[in-house]
Formats: C-alpha cells, sequence, structure tokens
C-alpha cells in the first residue's frame, strides 16, 4: 500500500497533443481516487501512465516516495483490472489468478493458499478449473479482480471495470469493488465516465477536462460547491440548468422571473452585466406543493411546460426558454463538450411525483434561490463558490473513510 | 434449413469432394497397375499389383527415390522450423511494434513473395556454384526460405494482430518482462497460426520443383518432385508412369498426415473468452 503523488505530468503524442496537460495530484494511502471525464479528456491515458503501460512526457510520478518514470509497469508492483478483463483465455481461472505469483515464482503451497483466499473473497470457488471462455461477464469481472488483489500490490488500479457488464450486474458489482477496497485498505484509483460509480465510489473525484484537472474533491463538494461551468454540468443528473441572467443590482433577472441574491453572493458577481445562473433540477418544485414556510425562501414564477415524465418515485418537467445567441451557443458547445447532444435551451425541473401539472399548460413553480450558483459566462468561472464550506465537505468524507476503513479492518481481525 | 434444402447441399458437397478428389484417385489406381495395363483406359487396375511401390522402395528406381525422400524430409523441415522462428519474431514486431519502416518491410515480404522463380534461378544457380552451395541442403534451404518465409510473416502478423493488447499490458502490469509476456502469454494464444503458417510454409518447400531441379545434381540434395522427372522406364521403350505415380501417393501421405494431426490446432477460436465478446 502507497500513496501515488503526480507532479506536473505532462502526455504528449507525436503529434504534439497534449493528452494529459500539467496534472499535480496527490492520493493519499487508502484513498479511493476515481478519474472522470467525457470521452478523450486523458483519464485512461492518466492511468496506464501511473501503470507504466504509457511514457510520461515529462513531470514526476512517485510511488510510495520513489519516482517511477523510469521503472517498467513490472517494477512498480501495481495491479490493474482492464476494461475488457484482458483475461489468458488459455489459462485455466486458477492459473489466471495465480499468474502474477507464478511469474514471481511464489512456491506452490503458498499459491494454492493465496489463490484460494482470493476466490473465497470473490466467490469463485466453483469455477477454478474452468476456462475464461465459459464463464459469464460477472465472472470474468470477479477473475480479473482476483488476480488483481492475490498479490500484495502497491495500489489497484481500474480502467472502466463495469462498462461492459449490464446495468443490473452493474450495481452488484458496484458495491463489491467498494466493499472490496475498504476491506484491503488499499490505495484505489478508478477511471470511469460513469456519474454514478463517480459519486458512490470515490473518497475524492478528479474531474478532468481536455486532459486538465478541473477539481479534485469530495462527490458532496463537487455537487454543491463546482468550481465552474463545466463540472457543475459535469456533475449531477439529470444535469443543471443554466439560464442566461442580466444582474440588477443584488437581483437577477432570468427567463424565470427574478432571484434575490443573498449579500455575499451580490458582492461576489457585482460589477457584471450578463451572467449564467445554475440552478440544479431539485431546487424547483411545484409551487401548490411547497410548504408556506420554505415559500418565501425562494421565488415563483410561471411558465409552459413543454413535457413531463413520471417516473413513480420522481417526475420531471422540460420548460423551454429564450436565450441570448451567444448563451445558446457557448451552452451549446459545453453540452457537446459533456458528451450529450442538447438541442434547445430547456430547463429540466424535478416536481413532487404527487405534482398534477399537465404537458402544454401553464403552471406556476417555485425556486429555492439559497442554492444557485453563479457562472461568469465567458470563462465558465463559478463566481459564487464558497470555497470554505466546500473544502469543510471533503475534509468531512476524509474522516468519513478513515473511520470506516478503521471498523472495517477491525472486523477483519475479529473474524480472522 | 429444411431437410430438402440439406439434402441439396449434401450432393453438392458430395459432387465437389468427388469432382476434387477424382485426380487423386486416377494415380492411386494408376499406381496400382501393371505397365502393360497403364494404356487400356480403365479406371480400376484389373489386376492390382504392388510391383511400382516395390520398384521405388527396393527396386531400381529406390536408388533415386529414397536418397530423394530423406533430402525432402529434411530440407522441408528445415526449411520450415528456420522460416516459423523468424517469422514469429517478424510477425510480432510488425504487429506491435512502431518502428519506421514497418510498411516497407511488408511490402518487399509482398514483392519477394511474387517474384517468378524461374527469373532468379539462373543467377542464383551460377551464384551457388561459385560459392560451393551449389547441390548441398543449404542451397535449398536458402530459397526455399525466400518462399516460404513471406507468407509466413503475413500469415503470422495476421494473428498476432488478433490478439488484444491489452493481454500482453495485463501481463507486464502482472510482473512478466517483455519476453517473458511474449513466451507465456502471446505464444501460446498465437499457437494456431504458428501452427497453420507451418503447414503452409512446409507444402511450399514440399512442393517446389524449380528450384529443386536447377539448385541440384546429385542425390546429396535432390528432392522428390525432381526426383520424379528423373524417373525413366525399364528400357526407353518403356514408360514410367507407373512408378511416377507410385511416389506421388507416397509424397501426398505425409501431407495428408500432417493435415490430419493439426486439423484441430488450425482450428482458430483459442482467444475466445479473453476479452467480453
Amino acid at each position: 500500500m502507497a500513496s501515488i503523488e503526480m507532479k506536473n505530468i505532462v502526455k504528449k503524442y507525436g503529434d504534439g497533443f497534449p493528452a494529459v496537460n500539467d496534472v499535480s495530484l496527490d492520493i493519499d494511502e487508502g484513498e479511493f481516487m476515481i478519474l472522470v471525464g467525457p470521452s478523450g479528456c486523458g483519464k485512461s491515458t492518466l492511468l496506464r501512465m501511473i501503470v507504466g503501460l504509457e511514457d510520461i512526457t515529462s513531470g514526476d510520478m512517485v510511488i510510495g516516495g520513489k519516482r517511477v518514470n523510469d521503472k517498467a509497469p513490472r517494477e512498480r508492483n501495481l495491479s490493474m483490472v482492464f476494461q475488457n478483463y484482458a483475461l489468458y483465455p488459455h489459462l485455466t481461472v486458477f492459473e489466471n489468478i495465480a499468474f502474477p505469483l507464478r511469474l514471481a515464482k511464489v512456491d506452490d503451497g503458498e499459491v494454492q493458499r493465496r489463490v484460494n483466499e482470493a476466490a473465497d473473497v470473490l466467490e469463485l470457488h466453483e469455477h477454478l478449473e474452468r476456462k475464461p471462455a465459459n464463464l459469464s461477464g460477472g465472472q470474468r469481472q470477479r477473475v480479473a479482480m482476483g488476480r488483481a488483489i492475490v498479490r500484495q500490490a502497491e495500489a489497484f488500479l481500474f480502467d472502466e471495470p463495469l462498462s461492459n457488464l449490464d446495468a443490473k450486474l452493474r450495481g452488484q458489482m458496484r458495491t463489491e469493488i467498494s466493499r472490496l477496497q475498504r476491506r484491503l485498505g488499499i490505495t484505489t484509483v478508478y477511471v470511469t465516465h460513469d456519474q454514478t460509480e463517480a459519486m458512490t465510489l470515490g473518497d475524492r473525484v478528479c474531474v478532468l477536462r481536455k486532459g486538465k484537472i478541473q477539481q479534485v474533491a469530495s462527490p458532496r463538494e463537487l455537487y454543491e460547491q463546482p468550481v465552474n461551468l463545466f463540472v457543475a454540468g459535469f456533475i449531477g443528473s439529470p444535469p443543471m440548468n443554466f439560464l442566461p441572467a442580466q444582474l440588477d443590482g443584488s437581483r437577477l433577472a432570468t427567463p424565470f422571473g427574478d432571484i434575490e441574491l443573498d449579500e455575499r453572493r451580490a458582492a461576489a458577481v457585482a460589477g457584471r452585466d450578463l451572467l449564467l445562473v445554475g440552478i440544479r433540477p431539485e431546487y424547483f418544485e411545484d409551487a401548490s406543493l411547497v410548504d408556506e414556510a420554505k415559500r418565501p425562501l425562494g421565488s415563483v414564477f410561471t411558465a409552459r411546460v413543454d413535457v413531463t415524465e413520471w417516473l413513480g418515485d420522481s417526475q420531471f418537467a422540460y420548460i423551454p426558454y429564450e436565450a441570448p445567441d451567444e448563451i445558446r451557443t457557448q451552452l451549446r458547445e459545453l453540452s457537446k463538450e459533456l458528451d450529450a447532444e442538447e438541442l434547445r435551451t430547456q430547463a429540466i425541473v424535478s416536481i413532487d411525483a404527487t405534482s398534477r401539472i399537465r404537458e402544454g399548460r401553464d403552471a406556476e413553480f417555485w425556486l429555492d434561490s439559497r442554492k444557485v450558483h453563479v457562472f461568469d459566462p465567458t470563462t465558465g468561472e463559478n463566481l459564487t463558490r464558497d470555497a470554505e464550506a466546500g473544502a469543510a465537505l471533503t475534509r468531512m468524507a476524509a474522516e468519513d473513510r478513515i473511520e470506516q476503513v478503521q471498523s472495517e479492518q477491525g472486523q477483519g481481525i475479529s473474524a480472522a | 434449413m429444411s431437410t430438402k434444402e440439406k439434402a441439396w447441399w449434401g450432393v453438392a458437397g458430395v459432387a465437389i469432394v468427388l469432382y476434387a478428389l477424382f485426380p487423386i484417385a486416377w494415380i492411386v489406381s494408376l499406381s496400382f497397375k501393371a505397365p502393360s495395363a497403364l494404356n487400356n483406359g480403365d479406371f480400376l487396375p484389373g489386376t492390382p499389383t504392388w510391383e511400382n511401390y516395390s520398384l521405388i522402395l527396393t527396386g531400381g528406381a529406390s536408388d533415386l527415390f529414397l536418397p530423394a525422400l530423406r533430402n525432402s524430409f529434411g530440407i522441408c523441415l528445415i526449411a520450415t522450423a528456420i522460416s516459423c522462428l523468424l517469422a514469429m519474431f517478424a510477425a510480432y514486431a510488425i504487429a506491435r511494434l512502431d518502428f519506421p519502416g514497418k510498411k516497407f518491410i511488408l511490402g518487399t515480404a509482398l514483392a519477394v513473395a511474387i517474384f517468378p522463380v524461374i527469373s532468379i534461378v539462373t543467377p542464383l544457380f551460377n551464384l551457388w556454384r561459385n560459392i560451393g552451395l551449389y547441390d548441398t541442403w543449404p542451397g535449398l534451404i536458402i530459397p526455399y526460405l525466400s518462399l516460404t518465409l513471406p507468407i509466413s510473416i503475413w500469415t503470422m502478423s495476421a494473428f498476432f494482430r488478433e490478439i488484444p493488447w491489452e493481454m500482453e499490458q495485463a501481463a507486464q502490469v502482472d510482473g512478466a518482462t517483455t519476453w517473458q509476456a511474449f513466451r507465456k502469454v502471446i505464444v501460446p494464444l498465437a499457437a494456431p497460426g504458428v501452427f497453420t503458417t507451418a503447414i503452409i510454409a512446409f507444402f511450399i518447400a514440399w512442393n517446389d520443383f524449380v528450384y529443386g531441379i536447377s539448385l541440384t545434381s546429385t542425390e546429396a540434395a535432390r528432392p522428390v518432385p525432381a526426383a520424379l522427372g528423373l524417373f525413366s522406364g525399364a528400357s526407353q521403350f518403356e514408360d514410367p508412369t507407373g512408378a511416377i505415380a507410385a511416389a506421388a501417393v507416397i509424397v501426398t501421405i505425409p501431407v495428408v498426415v500432417l493435415v490430419l494431426l493439426f486439423q484441430r490446432r488450425i482450428v482458430a477460436g483459442l482467444t475466445n473468452g479473453a476479452v467480453k465478446g
């Protein structure tokens, strides 16, 4: 187990294109770090540089206090689970898991013991003599994990390990990976483009965009205090709504009525003209269903609903709005970058499942203005981010993690 | 597929097999005919005889045939082994590594493969005589490599390309050196490809006639196809057709045996289950 430090890591390909650009990231011992971002953001490249399958153009990669830039993958003692598992088809499950031990010339009895131990953890016992071709997707995935945990590696690296599984299995394996990581308390770097995985698994999440780190923080901080438009739009599903706004004193004029800003926010945005307001879908509500006590904390507006989606436990309404051309192109570019093709400017709002708001009619909505963020439309910077509140969230997550690891490992010892 | 359709496929298959095997059956039949019956036009030999076989194996033609058989086996096996080994490394480099001149190597290999043998055999004949390779085993093994290497490189690099890159990277992360990854993961996975290539290479060498007849003069190195051309009848008025047919049957046997032995190996599909299908 070791910490991983990256200092100003750059990866340039032959054509000079920087796939990873000046990335500095510290991953603590035993921490679960997620690398997330849209396709082509350099997350997999970064992971492959950690493990040594990709050369580092410049910068330092330090694992467990040692600079490993020039070391071959086998000298780094890391284990990796590949997206397509990369099992050895000519070997049985047992030999697949034993492969790293055989290479290390571990004696036979020890190999038996350790493979059986890994098979216990992953419930692979009845499959040990089978070949990978005869296994289901989930079983193959477990064999790949077995191969990773069988030796005492410094860290685990996962490259989108669940993207080849169907939705149900993915959920199961996700909790399985989380439990395993806590139990072994081993440093883990996990690459994904899936939000749910990023939010549920990680102690901290590193959001990448075009090879550059946007923000490294706990999932909660990312959600509540995003550093810019990109992170705000990337984290959360359905995504955050961005509305054009004109500033008038401490009041923002948006297509959905005026939003009153508190002192701190008003000071942060003062002196600007055109702004973008970011509002999460759940900050909206059907005005007729809002608690009287909460009502004065937000504003009420009327809008025509385009489409509603009722999902049983929740309900979404789509409200189209008009935006100036410059904002419109800005938003379109952002959505393209986020791998989504947003064709029209519309807000997605989450309303109570019992709401009877109907499609094609005007309806009254309530908007909680306490948590809105205001972005600079040209730079994308979040002007109203509360760095302290964000850091507090991440600190809390770190404390939770330490507590969890201790209790897991305490259990492990008492069970043994 | 309906029963009727199946029946038609069966009939068509049998027809094609019969058509393809007919010349072989004719040769086999000829090899059992007595010299006097050769030209009687019957498909089946009226009175089957082992005369032709005894002629080439123990009789007058055995001096010509047996050393040739030994030469053919030796030369072809050595040429196949060398070309497979070289092609394995070359194909691996072509499939996996990025180096300047990759296209050039593949292109050259193809050019060599399509170059007519007959046009280089005369200069080669002179060269070999001058440097003492004429009528020796190496004197045939080297030109055979030029025939077998290009096709071996092409087939094997196709096989290597099929093997997912991740296999090897996984092995490296698991602690293997490049050589270990090659030996423990790539070679076993490429085995069907290697066998297929070896068989093709062996056949090419085994079937060669032009080099065999031009670059040898005695039984020191003369291979079977060349020896067959030199068979003569008991007298100048007698046709050696029977003996040639018998020899042809004998040289066909190793080919058939090889294919039967490695049939299962040739059927690829070993990579099933390596990655998510």
